[in-house]
C-alpha cells in the first residue's frame, strides 16, 4: 500500500471518533432531559453543568477531527 | 472532470495580505485584520445604539441590556458576588466570539471580494483569548491566595496514598485548559465551514453535470446545506457561551480554590 492510500484510510479511521463523540453528546443531553422531566423546577439551575458536560464530550470529537486533518494535510 | 474541479475547502481560511506581500514585510494589513475591525465596528454599533440610557428602554436598548444581563448573570452564578469584577473580561470574550462567529457565517461570499473571513477560525486568535483567560486565572489566584493557590492541585479529602497519582493528573488537567479552550472554538469553526463548503461544491458540481443524477445530488446537498447552516447558527452561539462559561468556571477556581 502506498503512503497516499494509507493516509486516506487512516484519516477515515480517525473520523470514527467524531461519531463516537456524537454518542457521548447524545448521552449528556438525554440524561439531562431525563432528569429535567422528573424535576422541571431544578432543571434551570443545572444548565451550566449541562453545557460543561457537552463541552467535554464535544472536545474529544473535535480532537478526533483534528487528528484526521493532521493525517490528511500535515503528515 | 473530477480532477479538474477539485474541492479546496481550506482556501477560505487562508490569510492574505491586502496591502502587499505577506512574506518579509514587517506589517501587512491582512483579511483577518480587516474582518476583526469589521467585527469591532459591528460591536461598537450594537453597543452605542443601546447605550442612550432612556428611562423606558426601546427595543435596541432592551437587546443590549439583555446581553449584558445574561453575561452578568453567568458570572454571578458561577463565581458568586465577587464575579462582578470579572464581568468586563467575560463580556468582552463572549461578545467578540459571538460576533466574529456570526460574521463568518454571513452570506457576503456572493461577491467574490467580500468573502467573509471567520476570525475565530485561526488558532492564534482563539489561543490568545485562551491565554489571556488563563493568565487572569493565574494572576488572580496567586494575588489572592499567594502560595496557597497551589492547593488547587490537591482536592479536599484526598488520601495520602493517592497523592502521587492525583496531583499529577490535576496539574496536567490544569495546564491543558488553555489548549482545550482554544482548540474547541477554532476546530468547531473550521469543521462547520469545511462542511458548508464541501456541500456547496457538491451542489455546483451536481448542477454542472447536466444529468438526472446531478440534479438528485444537488437536491440532497441543498437539504444538507440548509441543515448544516442551521446547525452552525446553533454551534456559533453555543461555542461563545461555552468559552465564557468555562472562563468564569476557571476564574471561580482561582477565586475560591476548592
Amino acid at each position: 500500500m502506498d503512503l497516499a492510500a494509507a493516509k486516506v484510510i487512516g484519516a477515515g479511521l480517525a473520523a470514527i471518533g467524531v461519531g463516537v463523540a456524537a454518542i457521548g453528546v447524545g448521552n449528556v443531553f438525554s440524561a439531562f432531559l431525563e432528569g429535567a422531566l422528573r424535576n422541571p423546577s431544578a432543571a434551570d439551575g443545572q444548565q451550566g453543568r449541562l453545557f460543561i458536560g457537552f463541552a467535554a464530550a464535544e472536545l474529544l470529537g473535535l480532537i478526533a477531527f483534528v487528528v484526521a486533518i493532521i493525517i490528511l494535510f500535515a503528515v | 472532470m473530477a480532477a479538474a474541479s477539485k474541492i479546496d475547502p481550506m482556501h477560505q481560511f487562508q490569510i492574505e495580505g491586502l496591502s502587499g506581500q505577506l512574506s518579509g514585510a514587517p506589517f501587512v494589513f491582512t483579511n483577518s485584520a480587516l474582518w476583526m475591525m469589521i467585527v469591532l465596528g459591528a460591536i461598537l454599533l450594537f453597543m452605542w445604539g443601546g447605550m442612550k440610557r432612556e428611562i423606558v428602554p426601546g427595543r435596541w436598548q432592551a437587546a443590549v441590556e439583555g446581553l449584558v444581563g445574561f453575561v452578568t448573570g453567568l458570572a454571578m452564578t458561577n463565581i458568586g458576588k465577587e464575579g462582578r469584577a470579572y464581568v468586563p473580561w467575560i463580556f468582552t470574550v463572549f461578545v467578540f466570539i459571538l460576533f466574529s462567529n456570526y460574521m463568518g457565517l454571513m452570506p457576503f461570499g456572493i461577491v467574490e471580494a467580500a468573502h467573509p473571513f471567520t476570525v475565530t477560525s485561526q488558532f492564534t486568535v482563539t489561543g490568545l483569548l485562551a491565554v489571556i483567560s488563563f493568565g487572569i486565572v493565574l494572576i488572580v489566584g496567586i494575588a489572592k491566595h499567594g502560595l496557597k493557590f497551589f492547593s488547587l492541585f490537591v482536592p479536599h479529602g484526598t488520601p495520602i496514598g493517592l497523592m502521587p497519582l492525583i496531583v499529577p493528573i490535576e496539574i496536567i488537567s490544569f495546564m491543558v485548559r488553555p489548549f482545550s479552550l482554544a482548540l474547541r472554538l477554532f476546530v468547531a469553526m473550521i469543521a462547520g465551514h469545511i462542511l458548508v463548503e464541501v456541500f456547496g461544491n457538491f451542489m455546483v458540481q451536481g448542477l454542472n453535470a447536466h444529468s438526472a443524477l446531478g440534479v438528485f445530488v444537488w437536491a440532497i446537498s441543498f437539504i444538507f446545506v440548509l441543515g448544516v447552516n442551521a446547525l452552525e447558527l446553533l454551534v456559533c452561539g453555543i461555542q461563545a457561551y461555552v468559552f465564557a462559561l468555562l472562563t468564569s468556571l476557571y476564574i471561580n477556581d482561582a477565586v475560591h480554590l476548592h
